[in-house]
Formats: C-alpha cells, sequence, structure tokens
C-alpha cells in the first residue's frame, strides 16, 4: 500500500501569528488602520509621504470596499498595521479632547487628481482652529474666484476630511453648506472648535 | 475586469495554505522565517502581477522556492533537526510528521513534486509550473516519490 502523505494538520493560531509579525516587518506602500473617533469611524491610511486618507468608513459602504478604493487609487502593496498609524491616532485624540489646535501630521495628496483640487485643499489645510471661510475663499485661494462649485465638490471629495479642516469651509452668509461625511459631523466639529451657528 | 485584491486581503486568503505548505516542506522550526520571505517576495512582485494570475499557484511556488534556500543553506550550515528519525522506523503507519520529514530526504524534484501535491494540494499542471517542468514530469515526480516513500517506509 502506497503512503500518501496527508496534509499537514493547520495550526490556525500560528499562521495568524506568523502573518501578524509579516504586518509588523513589512513596509507596504500602504499603512492602514481604523480608528474610532467621536465623529464616528474613520478608516486612517498612510504612504511613505504622510496621511493619504481619513475617510468616513460609512460613506464608502464597509471598511473592505473601502481597502478596495484604497489598494486601486494608491497602491495594492495595503496592509492592516495600526502600530504605524499611532502618531494619527494620538493627534486626533488630542484634537478632539481640545488639547491640540493643529496637527503636524505629514499630508499625501495622492488621491488628488486635479491641480484645483490640490491647491484647494493644500489653503484649506491652513485655515486656523476654530475660524471659518467662505466657498468663495477658498475658490479665491486655489487661484480660480469663479470656481465656486468646482470648490464645493472638491471640498466634498476631501479624502482627509478633519485633518484638513474642510468642516471650517461655510457658505457665505453663515449658511452650512454641505459635508463630505454628513451636516451632524460638520456641526459637532465645528462646536468641538467652539463655532456655534 | 479582474482586479488584484488589496495585498492584506492576499495575505489574509492564503496564509493558513502557505504555513501548513512550509511546516510540511522545512518543518516548524524554520516555518516562520520561510513565511516571511515568502510573504516579503511577494509583496515586492505584486504589483507587477497580472490581475488574472492564480494567486495560490503562485504564492505557493514562492513559498517552494524559499523552502528550497533553507535546505540549501541546511546543507552548508548542518543542523540537528527535531523531526528526522535518528533510526530507521519499520512501522508502515507512520504519523505523519514524521512521514513528511522522510519526504524532505526524497531527491529534489520528487520531494517538491509530494509537497506541492500533498502540502499545498496543488494541481499536476501548477506543480509544472512551480517546478519549471512539464505535466507529464511533474506527474512522473509525484509518481516516483510516492514509490520512493513506500519503498523507505517498508525497509
Amino acid at each position: 500500500m502506497s503512503p500518501v502523505p496527508k496534509r499537514p494538520a493547520l495550526d490556525r493560531d500560528a499562521a495568524a501569528a506568523a502573518a501578524s509579525r509579516f504586518a509588523i516587518l513589512a513596509e507596504p506602500d500602504v499603512a492602514y488602520a481604523l480608528v474610532e473617533t467621536p465623529v464616528g469611524k474613520v478608516m486612517a491610511a498612510q504612504t511613505r509621504r504622510g496621511l493619504a486618507c481619513l475617510g468616513y468608513v460609512d460613506q464608502h459602504g464597509s471598511a473592505e470596499r473601502f481597502i478596495e478604493e484604497l489598494s486601486a487609487g494608491l497602491s495594492p502593496r495595503i496592509l492592516e498595521a495600526p502600530a504605524r498609524l499611532d502618531e494619527v491616532r494620538r493627534e486626533l485624540d488630542e484634537y478632539f479632547e481640545g488639547r491640540r489646535h493643529s496637527f503636524d501630521l505629514a499630508i499625501d495628496l495622492s488621491l488628488i487628481k486635479t491641480p484645483f483640487a490640490k491647491r484647494l485643499l493644500q489653503a484649506t489645510a491652513r485655515i486656523p482652529f476654530g475660524e471659518t471661510r467662505t466657498y468663495r475663499d477658498m475658490a479665491t485661494a486655489a487661484g480660480n474666484a469663479l470656481a465656486v462649485r468646482a470648490a464645493g465638490n472638491a471640498l466634498g471629495h476631501n479624502p482627509i476630511p478633519i485633518v484638513v479642516p474642510c468642516h471650517r469651509v461655510l457658505r457665505s452668509g453663515g449658511a452650512l453648506g454641505g459635508y463630505t461625511g454628513g451636516l451632524d459631523r460638520k456641526i459637532k466639529l465645528l462646536a468641538t472648535e467652539g463655532i456655534q451657528l | 475586469m479582474a482586479v488584484l485584491p488589496p495585498f492584506q486581503r492576499f495575505l489574509e486568503d492564503h496564509r493558513d495554505d502557505v504555513w501548513r505548505f512550509l511546516v510540511a516542506a522545512v518543518g516548524r522550526t524554520d516555518a516562520d522565517d520561510c513565511f516571511q520571505e515568502t510573504f516579503m517576495a511577494a509583496m515586492r512582485a505584486y504589483p507587477r502581477l497580472r490581475p488574472d494570475s492564480n494567486l495560490h499557484a503562485w504564492v505557493l511556488t514562492i513559498a517552494h522556492r524559499k523552502a528550497l534556500d533553507t535546505y540549501r543553506s541546511r546543507k552548508r550550515h548542518p543542523v540537528p533537526v527535531e523531526e528526522v528519525p535518528e533510526v530507521a522506523h519499520h512501522d508502515p503507519g507512520l504519523p505523519d510528521g514524521e512521514l513528511w520529514a522522510q519526504v524532505r530526504e526524497l531527491p529534489h524534484k520528487q520531494r517538491g513534486a509530494i509537497l506541492l501535491r500533498y502540502g499545498a494540494d496543488l494541481s499536476h499542471a501548477e506543480i509544472a509550473v512551480a517546478l519549471d517542468c512539464s505535466e507529464e514530469a511533474a506527474r512522473r515526480s509525484v509518481h516516483e516519490g510516492l514509490k520512493k516513500l513506500r519503498r523507505e517506509v517498508a525497509a
């Protein structure tokens, strides 16, 4: 009778432990982690250049779908590596506790495809804590005072909300305008900064 | 249109199969190093991969090559390996672990073929790709390997 080797028994825990060690040792193009905040669960994703995404998970269907978007938009070399996002988590905590008024995180706008939107978000990143601007202000800052609608659209697709504070942009006259994560979040973020509407 | 899955998902989908294959191929002690090297190499090459590739066969082919590196370095730096029995066994009903240890003693091609066939559940066509030979040659290596194994277990 021929001895046919049976597939070795699988030690699932050992395999999972090996995979965890890999996630710590490996240097992926994109490291991501899900982070809980007072305005909901966000997907923090970071490249070698900086934070590329801090999106609200519920706006992207599911975490899995979201990861597929990042894989397609940034790089398929993407790994869940929470330890690599410790600094992001720490600064977010400080911000929501009122102990931090500006973020020291490097930003990577690779997910932004048009130069206008890139300039717009760079200008948005410079709006100080507790202050607001209008969509027209931001269109002007990005180099096209007439592109107010395009400015609103680009801010609505801001991949790094909170850290790139698009919630500080309101309609002229003080109306809220829109928000990438829903208006409740915009109100809550503005309240965090002491702005009552 | 086929799209490569995010590497995280690729890792989750294949880690169990790669681990199980490597435990059979090099033993528990060296399996972890081989596992790390396998997925490091896979991650380096990953973006160049065609999205419709057979990912299972691909990653096991890499694992097989890393196992070969381990055999080669053992030859250069022989170390006692706990799984290799010191006395010949006469018991035809060898426990699986010892049977795999015997598989590791088979000649190069047969060892690879048996490991990929029974340790990783690859088809003969997939083994042919991994070993860079014809499907017929892969089938023959599996057959010859089993025959030799049978003789050794009976001896």
